[in-house]
């Protein structure tokens, strides 16, 4: 075959697979309607960055001016609201188990006074640790309010005995530790979830949607029709159905990065081509193991289940939440079979980081190297698609 | 009166064909290896995966350079014990900024911390001196353990510091001056703040409710396929009536996932050593409406199914926002009003934080009592949604029934007419 006809046979297969798009509405919904609800509720979902206004309980045994000013400085934090005061640690601890409160702050009786005579009463804050986020968030402020009434009767006794502002601070802190989360100084959490589920939500998709699309062939028996449009050639074949999803998937993927970089203003230090390059690849990349997906397993079932798993690992995988460096060893070069692990590794580089692209390149090679998969599975796949018979 | 409209005999017949049905619909299960996958291979193996992902729980040895150009006893000793702690490891000492920075861009290092030049000389004179900490952002954990093990070791240092600056007459006064008002800090119910404690659990409902819903949407999709005229009930004399369709297949499924559940909730927390304080019967008690609202909701959700490939490309994807909805990890209390309710019509949202409550919290039933009864009130919802369902697809079969039946009788009758 000539190379003018494969071009005119991959139109030719190209047209038959826009007819197939257009004709079912289930390609719609995984192709433009669920990448759009996802990004609406993301975005939505973490609008403010961090969450803010965390209820916590105050156990205030003391009762005191100072104890009320402790507690209206905790409330004026960000992240923490006094949402009640209990009587006992029981009801708090209840109201805790209910979910009604994130925390607690506990003030033991005749706390004012022993703390100006010298009798050090202790302060405790506890967090329920089965929220994460919102205890790290609350065990921040409570620290922080805790030190700072720590350092306030340190200040005032110090300024009774004739010390100096500079001379009490070397000696009430005498080493501060000043933090600069690098990209990222908000601690902002939609810049830090938002740049790998997005992503992750379209390689889901493009996963299912490039196994749905073959494996549909092999149920309604149109395979040999679609094979001989391509000329018999599976390259050729291929090429022609998976063109036109990469170009709507491409374009989903851009309106992703239009999102995240113009709308939301996340960090992008690298500029966009460096992402746009990444985001193109991540979609070739995924309908490439897709491909690889039911040409293991040529039946849609097995194909879609496959896809499904696998789609569904790489959002803990990647390790975006939980790094992979912590992970068992083995999952380290596991963690490397999933496209988005290296999107992920290049949005980390570029975006984030802006670091040269000589650091990235590999990633780069990576992505592009999940091209060779549907070439390892060809034989097996065509085989399938030429004697395979559908069994539901 | 004729036999079939006296009562005792429409409830015999009831609940025979209800039998019968749940026989149906348990080889259909069996005979199906997609449905087997869903409800068995699934379950089975995700929970492992998802545990096995987390089992460090939390971050160890995260990897630190530094670069110290005051290379004084008293920074050295702060590197030391930062490299002491269980969190962070310095891998090296860099020279300079630009040495760390690449560091950083190898990969070899995720962290900076850098002392000033004159870091021992203020202390030695008693001014406040500033370590700076930079962190690579790639990972939220690795910030956190570089900030705990870093403000952790300044504490300590400082008090000794200032108790060698300033020494007093006794011990305990040393304590007094240093910390006028301690502290402590206790993590609830996951006291190593663990990764694996807080998000399986979460998960492991998430898998219940959706392994439901695309096995029994895969059913339904498959009936649709299957039977004549699409419809959803075969036509047959056993699938006359609604309730006896929902309660003989919803029965099938309850027993399937009650043993499901035995190995989700109850054996694969112990494999992994998560958190499991809940008593068992409130966890029996609160998973028993879970159970119904799930298989009630997949039922519904099963006649909107036209073919048996459609439920794994329209839910699987949901499993990301239920996860997010259900308050685990973006409280609760900061979750917009639009999508909480929106959060309300799945029953992995209640039946989430309920269950955290319960398990990991030790949490009664009383005190999880909203979860309960929104879990109860999804479960009557669903019921009635999906008798309406079957009564509806049992309808349209007939009608469509009388209407060949009476295309045939006409075309027969036209050919007689001849």
């Amino acid at each position: 075959m000539i190379y003018k006809e494969s071009l005119h046979r991959i139109w030719l297969v190209a047209k038959r697979e826009m007819r197939r798009l257009v004709e079912k509405p289930i390609y719609l919904f995984c192709m433009l309607v669920a990448p759009a609800i996802c990004v609406i509720f993301f975005v939505s979902l973490m609008r403010e960055g961090l969450p803010t206004n965390l209820p916590i309980a105050v156990v205030d045994m003391d009762n005191s001016v100072n104890s009320r000013n402790l507690i209206r400085q905790l409330d004026a934090f960000e992240q923490t609201k006094v949402s009640m005061k209990t009587m006992s640690f029981t009801e708090a601890r209840q109201e805790m188990q209910k979910g009604n409160v994130y925390g607690i702050f506990y003030i033991p009786s005749g706390f004012a006074v022993e703390a100006t005579s010298g009798k050090q009463p202790k302060l405790s804050f506890y967090t329920n640790a089965t929220y994460l986020i919102a205890a790290s968030l609350l065990f921040r402020d409570m620290k922080t309010m805790s030190v700072l009434a720590s350092a306030a009767v340190g200040l005032q006794t110090g300024l009774a005995r004739g010390y100096t502002n500079d001379q009490l601070m070397g000696q009430l802190q005498p080493i501060v530790v000043d933090t600069h989360p690098i990209g990222n100084p908000w601690l902002n959490y939609s810049v830090y979830l938002n740049n790998t589920v997005l992503p992750g939500v379209l390689q889901l998709l493009i996963f299912l949607v490039t196994v749905f699309s073959i494996a549909s062939e092999i149920k309604y028996s149109t395979t040999r029709k679609w094979l001989e449009m391509g000329g018999n050639s599976l390259t050729v074949s291929l090429l022609g159905k998976l063109l036109p999803q990469t170009v709507i998937f491409t374009i989903v993927g851009f309106m992703i990065c239009a999102v995240l970089y113009g709308f939301n203003s996340f960090p992008l230090q690298s500029g966009w081509a460096p992402m746009l390059t990444a985001m193109f690849l991540l979609v070739v990349a995924s309908q490439a193991v897709g491909t690889f997906m039911i040409g293991v397993l040529p039946t849609p079932r097995l194909g879609l289940s496959f896809a499904s798993l696998f789609g569904m690992i790489s959002f803990s995988i990647v390790g975006f939440s939980f790094p992979v460096q912590a992970m068992h060893p083995t999952l380290h070069a596991l963690s490397n079979l999933f496209p988005l692990r290296h999107y992920f590794l290049i949005y980390i580089d570029q975006a984030l980081n802006g670091r040269d692209l000589f650091y990235t390149i590999g990633e780069y090679a990576w992505l592009s190297g999940f091209l060779v998969l549907p070439f390892l599975i060809g034989r097996n796949l065509k085989r399938a698609l030429l004697e395979f018979k559908y069994l539901p | 009166m004729k036999k079939e409209n006296r009562l005792r005999y429409i409830i015999k017949e009831g609940i025979e064909d209800t039998f019968y049905i749940w026989k149906e619909e348990w080889k259909n299960v069996f005979k199906d290896s997609g449905v087997m996958i869903f409800f068995f291979l699934v379950p089975f193996v995700y929970p492992l995966l998802y545990a096995f992902i987390y089992d460090n729980e939390v971050v160890h040895e995260a990897k630190m350079v530094v670069v110290d150009p005051s290379d004084s006893f008293l920074s050295r000793e702060f590197t030391r014990r930062v490299n002491a702690t269980a969190d962070v490891e310095v891998v090296t000492v860099c020279s300079d900024m630009a040495e760390a920075k690449k560091m950083l861009d190898e990969k070899k290092a995720y962290g900076i911390l850098l002392y000033p030049g004159d870091f021992s000389k203020d202390l030695n004179a008693g001014r406040q001196t500033t370590v700076s900490l930079y962190c690579d952002m790639s990972a939220l954990l690795f910030y956190k353990a570089f900030l705990l093990s870093a403000t952790e070791v300044s504490l300590d240092m400082g008090k000794e510091l200032r108790k060698h600056n300033h020494p007093s007459s006794t011990d305990q006064l040393d304590q007094i001056t240093v910390t006028p008002v301690p502290y402590e800090s206790v993590a609830l119910f996951n006291s190593q703040n663990g990764f694996a404690s807080f998000l399986v659990p979460a998960i492991l409902i998430l898998v219940l409710q959706q392994t439901l819903i695309l096995g029994i949407g895969m059913l339904g999709g498959t009936a649709r396929e299957k039977n004549r005229f699409h419809s959803l009930v075969p036509v047959s004399r056993h699938f006359s009536g609604t309730l006896r369709i929902v309660f003989g297949k919803s029965l099938t499924y309850l027993l399937l996932y009650v043993v499901v559940c035995i190995w989700v909730l109850g054996i694969v927390p112990k494999l992994f050593a998560l958190p499991q304080v809940g008593h068992p019967l409130s966890v029996l008690l609160f998973i028993l409406p879970y159970l119904f609202a799930c298989i009630f909701l997949s039922m519904t959700l099963s006649g909107f199914m036209t073919s048996r490939e459609s439920p794994m490309l329209v839910f699987v994807f949901t499993s990301v926002i239920l996860l997010f909805i259900s308050g685990v990890s973006w409280p609760e209390a900061s979750i917009p009003p639009f999508w909480k309710a929106v959060g309300y019509l799945f029953p992995s949202t209640p039946g989430i934080q309920g269950f955290i409550r319960i398990n990991t919290s030790g949490a009664t039933l009383s005190e999880v009592a909203h979860e309960y009864h929104v879990l109860w009130i999804q479960a009557g919802v669903y019921f009635t949604t999906s008798c309406l369902i079957y009564r509806y697809q049992i309808i349209r079969s007939r009608k469509l029934i009388i209407q060949q039946y009476q295309s045939i009788k006409e075309r027969f009758d036209a050919k007689k007419g001849l």
